[in-house]
Order: structure tokens, then sequence, then C-alpha cells
């Protein structure tokens, strides 16, 4: 039983101005790598000793992932609560969350200074369980992996179409098999997610008072997952409205049924968030804490009225709208807690990323972009695009 | 499909609920921090320090030079352009005599004296900084890969760059803010007092290996900072300040401060105003350590919450498909 007639290409052609953009951006940004690899982070970056983690950690890393949780939430809804329903739009989904963990992935290894040292994690005596780092870093090279074993079939279904018979043989030997194990393999592509987005709010708990109290709190794990489910939702939502327009397709309205799942995680989050802060008697705190309040609220705000938006007149409007605003609030989330809630003492200058450090990430965000629009192009990634109402 | 569905939620509700919301009511309890007999420490008494900072040179010596340069006559080095730290230097570190004007620990130095003076009452205090060498270490517990250890003999937290990954994790987790990083290298490491237990290159001796001795407790000449075990120095301070009750504040900066630390303080000036942060008596590090192995209990080794839920997970999943499969072959699409 093979699925593929559910998905088709994306039309149009490889090289267009828009990503000959992107591809010089990337090049950009390697310029930037190569200049950290020879001369350390120090010169390019506005790191220091009080602020040793920076926007490649907060965004690539942190904001990366969950943006990059497409996959995981789409899994959850398809394979979980409604018996494949969605399955037509994971194509799409699997890709971008491969393309986000490798990205995040890719900018640790910028990132860590003594990154030859890094086969430690594959050395059972140098384990350290207490360490989330730890637990984060393994998590998500395994699923990184496990986001390109789900990818595989899209590029198998194009290597069984090849002339040579031996890669064609090959390739139809294997997918068959792979369809059976996809399963398993996709459970868990589905713990995965919940355990190291857990961890990434992990992180930042033992930095006790380095964080605002706004943000700290043992509730990080909690807000953390549930805020890698609803930009994962968003995130689809938007990139389905967003392909439509881009690859010139009908709009896909599996994807206004999956915004109807926003709200509810957002409920979901602002209740935790809420009783979390009246439990540990910040209430004062989210309107006196100045540049913080700020900041606490922007998050809130946009969460809100993304959550109202749609839930007063869903539509595909609203559905872009609302995941647009979702990932900017629960983006902010992320930001606060690595970032803006951030501060070691009074001696640091505050951390505001440099130039080239910016460089790097949106590099690696057009090399993300550009990533995506590529393999729409070659391979098939989208779901098949049919009349209104049918499934 | 429904009851699937209800079971999950009901499983992935007590799951999530269980895990993550005990250590948010559960306020960590504070127990006495408890160290082994044997465990070393140092006692700086800021009441005593003149400001000299003969133990940032000799710290910097002891630490950052080789030993052949320390024989070598005075005007041929200077303590920082022999080091390999001077790619970043300016006009100003590089002179040899100001080099002590390092502004804050950073990867020049293990160690400093920084000055607090306050115009208006006319108070004034020197503190010594450096690794406090805690008791549940936040750096420790952070580092991924067993880099940063603490000696469960003696106490001493040390740092192997031959683990190290440079992920600064430790940074981060210090609430005193003392690993510093070689920003300016592109390999670099990372730099903490390491109770003087090891020197900066592998083929030469530590400090503490040749002289018994912490390089700058060796150096001081006002006696402001010394080594010893760290019941003796606990008790020492506490005799210091019961003989001289207007001279101190009367608190042990240390005693159970994050969790007891191996380095104690005793000073007439608040030690906020010395810069020490306020800490709460129990580490951040067994807070968080016990929020990561609540939500990660394992038996037998096995983490239990994350089998339970891949387990659930595959059965609805394996269920959903073969409901589908039988579809499919009824004919509906
Ligand atoms: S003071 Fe900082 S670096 Fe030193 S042991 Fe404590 S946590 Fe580690
Ligand atoms: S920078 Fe090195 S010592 Fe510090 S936490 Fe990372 S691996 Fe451990
Ligand atoms: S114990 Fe050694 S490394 Fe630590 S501050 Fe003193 S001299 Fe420097």
């Amino acid at each position: 039983m093979s699925h593929h007639e559910e998905y088709v290409e994306a039309p149009g052609k490889l090289i267009t101005r828009t990503t000959v953009t992107l591809a010089l951006i990337v090049c950009a940004a390697f310029a930037v790598i190569a200049y950290r690899y020879i001369f350390g982070i120090g010169p390019i970056s506005n790191l220091s000793d009080g602020y040793p983690w920076g926007v490649w950690l907060a965004y690539d890393v942190s904001l990366g992932t969950a943006f990059a949780c497409g996959g995981y939430a789409l899994a959850f809804l398809c394979y979980i609560f409604n018996g494949w329903k969605y399955h037509p739009m994971i194509r799409s989904a699997v890709v971008a969350s491969m393309f986000g963990y490798a990205l995040a992935g890719f900018s640790v290894l910028v990132d860590i200074g003594r990154y030859w040292n890094a086969y430690g994690f594959f050395v059972p005596s140098r384990w350290q369980p207490n360490s989330v780092m730890f637990e984060v870093a393994l998590c998500v090279m395994a699923y990184t992996v496990i986001l390109i074993i789900e990818f595989a079939p899209s590029l198998l279904e194009k290597i069984a179409t090849f002339k040579s018979p031996l890669l064609s043989g090959i390739a139809e030997f294997i997918l068959p098999k792979l369809d059976k194990a996809m399963i398993f393999i996709i459970a868990l592509g589905m713990t995965l997610p919940t355990m190291h987005q857990s961890s990434l709010g992990s992180l930042l708990y033992i930095t006790g008072h380095k964080l605002h109290p706004l943000w700290q709190t043992g509730a990080l794990p909690l807000l953390f997952v549930t805020n890698a489910m609803l930009l994962g939702f968003s995130i689809v939502v938007f990139e389905s409205s967003l392909s439509a327009l881009g690859f010139k397709r009908p709009y896909e309205y599996e994807a206004l049924e999956i915004a109807r799942f926003i709200p509810i995680v957002a409920i979901f989050w602002l209740a935790v968030r809420f009783i979390d802060l009246i439990i540990r008697g910040q209430v004062v705190a989210m309107f006196t804490s100045g540049f913080h309040s700020v900041f606490f609220w922007a998050e809130i705000i946009l969460i809100v009225t993304a959550t109202v938006r749609f839930l007063r007149k869903p539509g595909p409007k609203a559905a872009f709208y609302t995941a647009l605003m979702m990932c900017f609030g629960g983006g902010f989330y992320r930001m606060s807690v690595y970032l803006i809630g951030f501060n070691p003492g009074d001696e640091w200058n505050v951390y505001f990323p440099s130039i080239p450090e910016a460089m790097i990430t949106y590099g690696l965000i057009a090399l993300e972009i550009l990533g995506y629009i590529l393999l729409a192009r070659l391979l098939k990634q989208l779901p098949k695009p049919h009349a209104k109402g049918a499934h | 499909m429904k009851s699937t569905r209800r079971t999950f939620i009901k499983a992935a509700a007590v799951g999530a609920g269980a895990a993550a919301l005990t250590p948010v009511l559960a306020h960590a309890a504070d127990h006495a921090p408890s160290f082994n007999p044997d465990e070393v420490g140092m006692l700086y008494d800021s009441t005593l320090c003149v400001g000299c900072k003969a133990c940032v040179y000799s710290c910097r010596k002891a630490n950052f030079e080789r030993d052949e340069n320390a024989r070598r006559k005075k005007d041929m080095f200077s303590p920082l352009r022999n080091s390999e730290a001077d790619f970043v230097l300016t006009a100003e570190d590089a002179l040899e005599t100001r080099w002590v004007d390092v502004y804050d620990l950073d990867y020049r130095t293990k160690n400093i004296i920084k000055m607090y003076n306050d115009p208006d009452t006319g108070e004034f205090a020197f503190v010594k900084r450096q690794c406090m060498h805690c008791n549940a270490p936040g750096c420790v517990s952070a580092c991924p890969v067993k880099a940063m250890t603490k000696d469960h003999v003696t106490g001493v937290v040390e740092y192997d760059r031959g683990k190290c990954i440079g992920c600064r994790y430790c940074q981060l987790a210090c609430p005193f803010n003392i690993p510093a990083y070689e920003w300016h290298k592109p390999l670099a490491r990372i730099i903490k007092c390491e109770l003087c237990r090891k020197s900066y290159y592998d083929d030469q001796k530590s400090y503490f290996e040749k002289y018994e001795q912490p390089a700058c407790c060796d150096a001081c000449p006002a006696k402001a900072v010394i080594y010893g075990k760290r019941a003796d120095l606990l008790e020492e301070a506490k005799r210091r300040i019961a003989e001289n009750p207007g001279r101190y504040v009367d608190k042990v900066y240390g005693e159970f401060d994050y969790g007891g630390t191996n380095v104690l303080y005793i000073s007439k000036v608040d030690f906020n105003k010395l810069g020490m942060p306020d800490l709460p008596n129990y580490s951040y590090a067994t807070k968080s350590e016990k929020l990561q192995h609540t939500i990660y209990t394992t038996i037998a080794h096995v983490p239990v919450a994350p089998v339970v839920l891949y387990a659930t997970l595959a059965t609805i999943a394996v269920t959903h498909r073969a409901k589908r499969n039988k579809n499919d072959k009824g004919g509906r699409s």
C-alpha cells in the first residue's frame, strides 16, 4: 500500500530571483562562520562571560526547533487524534522540521567553542544525566535522525523512478519495508520532541535568580512543551497558507481544520502560565517590572488576541493571522526566557547580538527556506490539490 | 477512536501533570549542607585584606606561566605577553606594570581583588573573587560531558579541557558568574580557579603539587586568605566573629548560601555591597536536578515517563493504522 498519490511536486523553476537572493545570504553567513572558526567567537559576537548564550541559542536552537515542531504537532493530530485525516500535510511539515532541526544542530556546532570534543556525547563514561543540556543534546540528535528517516520515503520514491535498475531496485526494495516500520519511527518522533522541547525550558531553571521571576519557574518544561505544540500548529497553518501563495496552489483546507487546535493549546498554555504566576506570587511583578513587563505583556496580548480572533470568526484569513500572531507571541516567550529575562548582574553590558552574529542567524534561516523551496520543487512533498471538502 | 483518544488524554494528563507540577508545588526543602570532614577550602577575611593584589599576581604566575618563564629576568617578560592571551590585549593591557588592572574576572585571571568604596559613609573594603567551590555546584550539574567535576574527597571543583565541548552552560549555571571563556581564541577553553590543582600547561606540575598550598594563600602577606579544611576554617571564622563582634557582620558567607560553599567569607561590610549575590540556602542545581529527575524518574536505569509515552503513542498509532487499512480495503478512500 503506498500513499504517495497523496503528494505532488511544487510547480516552478529552481533558479528564480528568490532562490538566488537566498543563496547569496547563505554565502555571506558562511563567510562569517569561516571567520569565526579562524578567529574565535569573541571577535564576531557580543557574547560575554555574563551573557554566554546569545542569539544562536535563543533563536536558532530554542525558537528554531519550536518553529520546526510542525511535524511533531501534526503527527499528534494525524496519528493519535484523527486517524490519518491530515496525512496529506505531513510531508511538507516533516521537511520543514528536518531543516529546522538540522540547522539548529549546525548552529550549535558554530556556537560551541570546543567542537572537536563533541564526540564526548557518545562516550558513556562522560554522560552526565544530571545535566539538562545532555538530555537536550542526545534527544535533538536522535530526533534529527528520526526526521531524516521520516523524510526518506519521498526521496526513495524519486529514486525508484530512476533509469538505473540497481538504484530503483534498491528503492523499491526498501520502500515497503520502511512503510511498515514507519509507524514505530513516527511514535518515536512524537516522544523525543516531548522530551527535549520540555527540557529546552528546564535548561534555564538552573540559572536561578539570573532569570527574571516572570519567567523563572519549575513549570518551564510544561510551558515549553505546550509552547512547542502551539508554535508547531501555527507554523503548519502559516506555511501552508504561504506555500499556497508562493507556489500558486489552491488553499489547503486542512490548514483551516488544523487551525482549530491552536486556540485549545493556547488556552491551556495561558492557564498554566497564569496559575504558575499566581502560585509563585508574581501577580504584582507582571505590572511593576518595567522593561520586562512590556515583553511579558507583548507575549500574553499577542497570544490572547490571536486566540480570540480565531474563535470569533474562524476562516482562512483568521487562521493565517492567528497563526502569524501565535508565532510572534510564542516566539517572544522563548526569546524572553533565553535573552530578555536573563540578567547575570550589572557588571556586564546588556547583550544585543552583533551584526555578524545576526548574519549567521539570517543565513541559517535563508538556508532553511531555500532548502524547503528546492526540495518541494524536486520531490513530492506538498498535498495533492483537491476540490473543496474532499479528503 | 473516541475511547483511545480519551485514554490517551487521561494518560497524558496524568503523566504531564505528575511530572511537571510536582516540583512547581513542592518547594525544595532547606536541608543543611553536608560536607565531608576532609573537604578543603579557603577563608577570606575582608577586614584583614590590604588590597595589595599579591594573590592576584601569584595566582597569575602559578596558573598562566611556564616554569621557565618564571625563571627569566624580570625585564624579559610580562606575564601577559608571555601568555597565549595577548591576541586581544589592548595597549594598556600590555603594559607590564598595569596588568593587574584587569577589570573583573576573565580569561586572564582566575582571581581578582575588587574594592568597595562609598564616598558618603566612608565605608570601604576589599573583596577577593574566585570560584567558591560550591557544595552542589551549578557548573558541575550543568556540564553535559563531565568536564566540570567536584572531587568528593577534597571538594575542589576541577575543569578538564580534554572533555569540555565549550557550550558555556557552566557560565550560565554559576550563580557567582565565575567560569570565564577565552572569547578571543578559535580554540578556547574555560578558565576558573581550581584551587591550584591544575596547571594551564599539561606538561608542568600544578602549584598545589609543588607547594601544597594555593598560590594566593601562599602569597598573602596579611593572611587575609588562608587555606585549610573547611570545617576548621568555619570554626576559625566563627571564632573571629565571636571575639570581635563589632568588627564583622554576623554571618559567614558560604556557610549555608547556595547550599554551602567551600570558600568562606567574613566581612565588616554587607556582603551584598561587596558584590556577593543574595542566594537562598539551597543550590539551584539541586532544584534543577530534582525537576529533571522527577520528569525522568528511572526504574532500573530506564526512564519511565518517556517509555510509557512511547508505548502509548505507538499503540494508538498502530490501532489507527489497522483501522485505516481495513477502511481502505472496504473501498473508502
Ligand atoms: S562558584 Fe560557580 S564555578 Fe565555582 S563551583 Fe560554584 S558554580 Fe561552579
Ligand atoms: S563549557 Fe565545557 S565545562 Fe562548561 S558546561 Fe560546557 S562542556 Fe562543561
Ligand atoms: S586557589 Fe589558586 S587558582 Fe584559585 S584563586 Fe587562589 S591562586 Fe588562583
